[in-house]
């Protein structure tokens, strides 16, 4: 059986359609918060063949779109820094901070900054380079975060000093809360990352249904795992019976992966952190335990995140709320396109106005 | 020369430049044009010509099935080739570091001079310029190709029309994972192997013998979707593709989805897109198929007039996904990254 295309049988997607065409009574509005379902809806042409009375909204889940414009302008900083090389995933090169300025501009004009598959390869990178302080970008959710902290784990047996860790790290419940209680979220349902889902479980999301009354559903990439989700959301509405449920099995386990977080709580604690277009979430970010401080880029090199505001025009921040559909934003396709964006949402691949823009046949 | 280096001498233009002209390329390279060493070489052509170079870079210069010799021929004499024309004449001209490894040169060489007997061209002249290490990444290649031009009109990206089918010779991405895998050190469980080779005698074949080829490109860097769209642009046509009919190899797609990367947008160094009438499709299939370099070819969908009677506008490459959805299929926008989470 060929896994890659199992899940994206073109009959059983054509099933499901039809089933969720007749069972769903009432307009459905749901949201993804994972910029890789983002651009699985997208790709697999799920956008033109879902029911015309169900919208699909992208919510702040692509961990380059929602790093905040003081973060983006921290890691300029230490890029510009004498004797420091910037290690970082392939996304962060282009995210616009201040003034335009980037990764790869900083690149351009000097600045050492070394694109890596893994942070350990980052690691790799401070044992071959002893007279530098190599900063590993630490920007991601919970899916990534065990990993670094495992690779902090590793840099502190192996006695190494000059590898450091920039942590932006963010949390997903958080955000989902600080989302649900702003007045004007309009969210019938929630479809919730499987990568993220893999480390937390099921347990940190209860409240979407107890406290909010939400339908939310764990689900993969395929179009199969979307349908499903979309199709158990529609029932509990109908039923009147919110849950949150595990439609990823294959995947997640309920009780996620505990020796992940094990690790990721030994290295890091939780702490209150800056959304892009959304502002201070409590808890929503991560910071280095106090024994682990001595890899925190931040108090090695003695560096304070400076004041930033949104970019002047750019709409990310209504985009990540679901408030505005990418195409709506007034840059949409004219001041704001990947090769020259505008803001964070178009730069990386998983961004949604990057995926409006790259798929969607009438924008 | 085995086992030498190589150093700034070779490339000074006296007696050790001499010598490595002599002993390495024109010995391998061997034809009566180059073999006269003046100044310049002299051709026999005649008729319209199609002429097209291309520098060459790769890293790393050895890669599963091929090297930056074997690449820097087949490259352009596939570009000369796209334009109903027989590539006949090569330039080279190579850009080496000091202390390159003369072996490594070598290998390189009698790479090339196998490419270029198999595609039936001649290396006609040729540079060496050798610069100090750290100044350029152990060799770089461009090579000039020409070739005389045997139908008119020869095929355009302009010639596009509604009606047409779109043909591709075989599977997508070869080239650009096998680079980006043997890049980073990544391994796959399945082999993958770039596919570079040249197609000028396919290419022929396929003029000649099937005839009223409105379109042949070769979707090289920004892969099939960013050539679609430059097909579609200058055609101002509408073009819908098919994709559960794009054929992409099992190593390749399984590498793909778990990079991030899409197959679509991957370098290919031994395809082709044809496209033409729709009447002619299934001889040109047939062709194709007769022949190991077209062996798993496909129509993969067909030229419309993008009128508001399909789902295209005019310039727009929509892909009908496997689920029997629309979408767009743009063109590549700067490199492809590799994804965060």
């Amino acid at each position: 059986m060929d896994y890659t295309r199992a899940f994206g049988d073109p009959e059983l997607s054509k099933g499901l359609l039809a089933q969720m065409q007749e069972e769903l009574k009432e307009p459905f509005r749901f949201m993804e918060v994972c910029g890789t379902h983002t651009v699985a809806i997208f790709q697999s042409g799920l956008h033109t063949l879902l029911p015309k009375n169900m919208a699909h909204i992208s919510g702040p889940g692509c961990p380059v779109c929602v790093t905040h414009e003081s973060e983006v302008a921290t890691f300029l900083m230490l890029a510009a820094m004498d004797k420091v090389i910037i290690a970082t995933f392939g996304d962060l090169m282009r995210v616009p901070g201040p003034k335009g300025a980037n990764l790869k501009l900083a690149q351009a004009e000097g600045a050492r900054v070394e694109v890596v598959y893994s942070p350990f390869d980052a690691l790799a990178l401070a044992k071959d380079n002893p007279e530098h302080k190599v900063v590993f970008l630490g920007v991601g959710f919970e899916t990534t975060a065990p990993t670094i902290a495992a690779t902090i784990q590793m840099a502190r047996e192996q006695g190494l000093d000059n590898f450091l860790v920039l942590c932006f790290h963010k949390l997903v419940p958080p955000a989902l809360k600080g989302l649900l209680a702003d007045p004007e979220a309009a969210v019938d349902g929630f479809i919730l990352p499987g990568h993220v889902s893999t480390i937390i479980g099921l347990e940190p999301y209860q409240f979407l249904a107890k406290e909010y009354n939400v339908p939310a559903v764990i689900t993969g990439f395929d179009p199969l795992d979307i349908l499903k989700a979309l199709l158990l959301m529609v029932r509990m509405v109908n039923e009147g019976k919110h849950e949150v449920v595990n439609g990823y099995k294959r995947a997640v386990a309920d009780e996620g992966n505990p020796k992940a977080r094990q690790v990721l709580y030994e290295v890091f604690q939780p702490c209150d952190a800056l959304w892009r277009g959304i502002g201070e979430i409590p808890g929503s970010g991560l910071t280095f335990a106090p024994e682990y401080e001595r890899f925190d880029a931040l108090k090695v090199l003695g560096v304070t995140p400076p004041e930033a505001g949104p970019l002047p025009g750019c709409k990310c921040g209504d985009v990540l709320k679901g408030k505005m559909r990418p195409d709506k934003c007034p840059l949409f396709k004219k001041a704001c396109t990947p090769a020259n964006p505008v803001g964070p949402c178009m730069v990386s691949t998983e961004g949604s106005c990057a995926a409006y823009y790259k798929y969607n046949i009438d924008s | 020369m085995a086992g030498e280096t190589l150093l700034l001498d070779y490339g000074s233009g006296g007696r050790a430049s001499q010598r490595l002209v002599s002993e390495l390329f024109v010995s391998r390279f061997k034809n009566p044009v180059l073999d006269e060493l003046n100044d310049a070489a002299r051709l026999d052509i005649s008729g319209p010509v199609a002429m097209s170079t291309d520098s060459f870079t790769v890293d790393p210069i050895f890669f599963p099935g091929g090297d930056i010799g074997s690449l820097a021929v087949h490259g352009t004499v596939n570009d000369v080739a796209m334009l109903g024309a027989r590539p006949k004449y090569l330039s080279c001209g190579f850009l080496l570091e000091e202390g390159l490894d003369m072996d490594i040169l070598t290998r390189i060489v009698d790479s090339m001079a196998g490419a270029a007997e198999h595609a039936g061209v001649i290396i006609a002249t040729g540079d060496t310029k050798v610069v100090p290490r750290g100044a350029l990444d152990k060799i770089f290649i461009n090579t000039t190709g020409i070739g005389e031009i045997f139908v008119d009109p020869c095929p355009a990206g302009q010639l596009a029309a509604p009606g047409d089918a779109v043909i591709i010779s075989g599977t997508m991405g070869d080239h650009g994972l096998t680079i980006l895998a043997q890049r980073e050190g990544l391994t796959f469980d399945a082999p993958l192997e770039s596919d570079c080779a040249s197609l000028n005698h396919l290419i022929e074949r396929l003029i000649l013998e099937v005839g009223d080829i409105h379109v042949l490109r070769d979707p090289t860097r920004g892969g099939l979707a960013t050539t679609l769209n430059e097909i579609a642009g200058q055609s101002a046509t509408a073009m819908i593709v098919e994709e559960d009919s794009i054929p992409v190899n099992p190593a390749v797609s399984s590498g793909c989805s778990f990079l991030g990367l899409d197959p679509l947008y991957l370098a290919n160094e031994g395809k082709l897109i044809c496209v033409l009438p729709q009447a002619k499709a299934d001889k040109a299939l047939e062709l194709l198929h007769s022949d190991p370099l077209g062996k798993n070819a496909r129509i993969i969908g067909q030229v419309e007039a993008g009128d508001g009677q399909g789902p295209a506008r005019a310039g727009q490459v929509v892909l009908k996904t496997r689920l029997g959805g629309h979408r767009l299929l743009s063109m590549l926008e700067g490199e492809q990254l590799p994804r965060i989470c």
